[in-house]
C-alpha cells in the first residue's frame, strides 16, 4: 500500500464518521464543530487527488469563514436542543427514507455501472498540473472569463440587494 | 478574449449592459439628481441595447472561447428582454413613487436581472446558463421584497427565494449529471452528440432534472405554487417583469442548451414529459383563473396557462416550434406588460382597486385606458388580429406538424376556456355601471410604456410575417 492509499482510507474514514456524528447530535454547536472536521478531512481527500487549490479553499472558505460564521450565529441565537421533526411526523420519515434510497441507488449506479473510469486517462501529469493555483488562474482568466465576470456581477447584485433589503431607510 | 474588432462589436449588447450597471452604480452614489437621471438612464440603456441587438441580428458568431453566441435568435431574445424591461422601467417611474419606495437600487437590480437573462439566452456553456440564471433569480428575489413595509412583499420575496433555490438545486443536480455523462459542459458537444447521449440513463435523468428546474422558472403546472402569491405580494411592475422576462429567459435557456430537442421532424425523447405538463398547466391555469377576484392573481394564473401553450412548442420539437415559441414569447411579453402596466396605473395607494369588480365602468370614466386594456385582454385571449392569436396559431401549427394534433386541440379548448375570464374584464369595463370613482394619478411615462406595448401587440398582429421571417432566418 502506498502512502496515498493509506491517507485516502484515513481521510475517508474520518469524513464518514464525522458526517454520521454531525447528523446524530442534538446540540447544534457540536454538529457544526463536527462539520468543520468533516470539511477538513474532505480537504485532505482533495489533496490526495492533486487538487491543492480546492483543498486550500475548502479549508479557508468553508471550514474557516463559513463555519465560523455559522458557529457565531448558533452561539448568538442559542437554539433550543433541536426537536426531532422526524419523530413528530412519521410520514416524513418514510419520505426521507425513499429519497435517501433513491440517492443511494444513483450513487451505486454511477460507481458500478456507469464506469466513469474508462474516460479518465491513467496519465496523471496533466491532472497534477491542473490542480495548481497557476493553472486555475490561467483558465479562469482566459477560457472562463465570461463565467468569471458573470459571477462578479452576481456578487455585486447580491451585495446591493442585501444592503437594500436590510439597511436602507425609507425616505 | 476577442480575436478581432468584429467579435467585440458582436458582444456589445452584453458589454453595454455590464458597463451600464457600473455607470448606474456611480450615478446612484455620486449624483444628487439620481432620482431623475437614473430611471431615464435605465430606460435609455435598455432601449439602446434592444435596438442594437435588433439591427445587428445578422452578426452570427461564437465568441469568448466558445462561451457565448451572438447574433441571430440570441439577439432577438436580447431585444425581447431589453425592450420589455424598458417598458417595465417606464411604468415603474411613477409607480414606485406612489408607494413611497423610491430606491435607486431598484433600477440597478432591474439591470442586473436583465444581464442575467441575456447571459442565459447567449450561453454556449452550461456554466454561463447557471450563472445567468442565478444573476436573474437573485435580482428577482431582491425586487420582490423591495417594498419592505408590506408584510406581503416580504412573504413573496421569501417564498420566491426558497422555492427558487429549490429549483436551482434541481438545475445544478441536472447539470452535474449531464457533465458526468457527457464529460463536458459545452452545449455544442451536447447538441451534436445528443442522440448518442440519450441512450445513457444518467444523461436523460440529468436533462429531466434540468427541465424540472426550469419548469419552476417558467411557472408550469406542478411547479407553479409560488406564482400567484409572488405576483400578488410583490409590486405590480415587478410582477410584470417576473411573468415576462423571467419566463422568456427560461425558455431561451432551454432553447439554447437543448437545441437538439428541436432537430427531429416530430417530437423528441422528452415529448411525453412536455405534453403532460403543458396540458396540466394550460387547463389548471385557465380553470383556476376563472375563480380569481384579484386581478393580479388572475394574471398569475393566466401566466401559468400561457406557460402551458409555450410548452406545446417544446413538445412539438421541430424548427417551426422554435419560431412559434419565440414569436409567442415576444407577443406575450408585450401584451402582459401592457396589462400589468394598466393594473399598476389603476391600482391606488395601499393596494386598492385590485379587485376585478373595481374595473366596472372604467370605460365611462377613462375611455382611452379601457380601450387599451380591452385590446390587451383580447390579445391575451387569442382573438385575431392581435399578436396573441398568431403566437398560439404558430405553436398549434407546429404541434400538428409533429402529429400532436390532440395537443393542439386541447390547447384550443383551453384558450376557449381562458377567453371567459379575459373577456369578463372587458364586459365589466363597458357594460357595468361605475361603482368606483377612479382617482387615477396620471403618469405620462407609464402611458408611454403602455401605449408602446399596445402598438407592438397590434403591429405583431397585423404584420406577423415580418417578425416570423426574422426568426426563421436563423434557425
Amino acid at each position: 500500500m502506498t502512502l496515498q492509499i493509506v491517507l485516502f482510507f484515513i481521510f475517508a474514514a474520518v469524513s464518514a464518521v464525522t458526517a454520521v456524528i454531525m447528523i446524530t447530535r442534538t446540540n447544534a454547536v457540536i454538529s457544526a464543530l463536527f462539520l468543520v472536521l468533516n470539511f477538513a478531512s474532505l480537504a485532505g481527500l482533495y489533496l490526495t487527488l492533486n487538487a491543492q487549490f480546492i483543498a486550500v479553499t475548502q479549508i479557508i472558505v468553508y471550514a474557516g469563514a463559513i463555519m465560523v460564521l455559522f458557529l457565531f450565529v448558533l452561539m448568538l441565537l442559542r437554539p433550543e436542543n433541536e426537536k426531532k421533526i422526524l419523530d413528530m411526523k412519521p410520514k416524513l420519515q418514510i419520505f426521507a427514507m425513499i429519497i435517501a434510497f433513491i440517492v443511494f441507488i444513483q450513487i451505486a449506479y454511477i460507481i458500478f455501472f456507469a464506469q466513469p473510469l474508462q474516460n479518465i486517462s491513467p496519465d496523471l501529469t496533466n491532472s497534477i498540473k491542473a490542480g495548481t493555483i497557476e493553472a486555475i488562474g490561467r483558465e479562469l482568466f482566459t477560457k472562463y472569463i465570461v463565467p468569471f465576470e458573470a459571477a462578479g456581477f452576481l456578487l455585486l447584485a447580491a451585495a446591493i440587494g442585501a444592503l437594500v433589503l436590510a439597511k436602507k431607510k425609507f425616505e | 478574449m476577442f480575436n478581432n474588432a468584429q467579435e467585440f462589436f458582436n458582444t456589445l449588447p452584453l458589454i453595454i449592459m455590464g458597463g451600464g450597471i457600473v455607470i448606474s452604480l456611480l450615478i446612484e452614489i455620486y449624483s444628487d439628481k439620481n432620482k431623475v437621471i437614473l430611471p431615464w438612464f435605465t430606460a435609455l440603456l435598455f432601449l439602446a441595447v434592444g435596438l442594437h441587438s435588433l439591427f445587428y441580428t445578422n452578426d452570427v458568431s461564437i465568441v469568448m472561447q466558445n462561451m457565448l453566441a451572438t447574433g441571430g435568435n440570441v439577439n432577438i431574445f436580447y431585444a425581447i428582454f431589453t425592450l420589455g424591461a424598458a417598458v417595465v422601467t417606464l411604468i415603474s417611474i411613477d409607480y414606485i413613487k406612489k408607494y413611497d419606495m423610491y430606491f435607486g437600487e431598484y433600477y440597478l437590480i432591474l439591470q442586473t436581472s436583465v444581464l442575467g437573462m441575456m447571459l442565459m439566452a447567449a450561453a454556449k456553456d452550461l456554466f454561463v446558463i447557471f450563472l445567468g440564471l442565478e444573476l436573474m433569480s437573485i435580482s428577482f428575489y431582491i425586487l420582490a421584497g423591495m417594498n419592505r413595509k408590506r408584510a406581503k412583499a416580504n412573504e413573496a420575496s421569501l417564498k420566491y427565494f426558497l422555492l427558487g433555490s429549490f429549483a436551482t438545486g434541481f438545475i445544478v443536480y441536472g447539470i452535474a449529471l449531464i457533465y458526468g455523462s457527457a464529460h463536458t459542459t459545452s452545449i455544442d458537444f451536447i447538441t451534436t452528440n445528443f442522440a448518442g447521449l440519450t441512450s445513457n440513463l444518467l444523461f436523460v435523468a440529468g436533462v429531466l432534472l434540468f427541465l424540472i428546474g426550469f419548469s419552476f422558472k417558467i411557472a408550469a403546472f406542478p411547479f407553479h405554487m409560488w406564482v400567484p402569491d409572488v405576483y400578488e405580494g410583490s409590486s405590480t411592475t415587478v410582477a410584470a417583469l417576473f411573468s415576462t422576462g423571467g419566463k422568456s429567459a427560461a425558455f431561451s435557456a432551454i432553447i439554447a442548451s437543448l437545441f437538439a430537442l428541436f432537430n427531429g421532424p416530430s417530437g423528441n425523447v422528452f415529448t411525453p414529459y412536455f405534453a403532460v405538463i403543458s396540458v396540466l398547466s394550460m387547463f389548471y391555469g385557465s380553470i383556476v383563473a376563472i375563480a380569481q377576484v384579484n386581478i393580479k392573481r388572475m394574471l398569475a394564473y393566466s401566466s401559468i396557462s400561457h406557460a402551458g401553450y409555450l410548452i406545446i412548442g417544446l413538445a412539438a420539437g421541430n424548427h417551426d416550434a422554435i419560431a412559434g415559441v419565440m414569436f409567442y414569447l415576444g407577443a406575450y411579453t408585450f401584451m402582459n406588460l401592457g396589462a400589468f402596466g394598466i393594473v399598476s396605473l389603476v391600482e391606488g395607494k395601499n393596494e386598492t382597486n385590485l379587485d376585478i369588480n373595481s374595473y366596472a365602468g372604467l370605460a365611462s370614466k377613462k375611455p382611452f385606458l379601457a380601450a387599451l386594456l380591452s385590446i390587451l385582454m383580447f390579445s391575451l385571449a387569442g382573438v385575431p388580429p392581435f399578436a396573441g392569436f398568431f403566437g398560439k396559431y404558430y405553436i398549434f401549427i407546429a404541434a400538428i406538424e409533429s402529429k400532436l394534433t390532440w395537443l393542439a386541440i386541447l390547447g384550443v379548448i383551453s384558450s376557449a376556456i381562458s377567453a371567459y375570464f379575459y373577456i369578463r374584464i372587458v364586459v365589466l369595463m363597458y357594460f357595468k355601471p361605475a361603482t368606483n370613482d377612479f382617482q387615477i394619478e396620471t403618469s405620462n411615462s407609464a402611458m408611454l410604456g403602455i401605449i408602446t406595448s399596445v402598438i407592438i401587440v397590434i403591429l405583431l398582429g397585423i404584420f406577423p410575417g415580418s417578425f416570423l421571417d426574422l426568426i426563421t432566418r436563423f434557425i
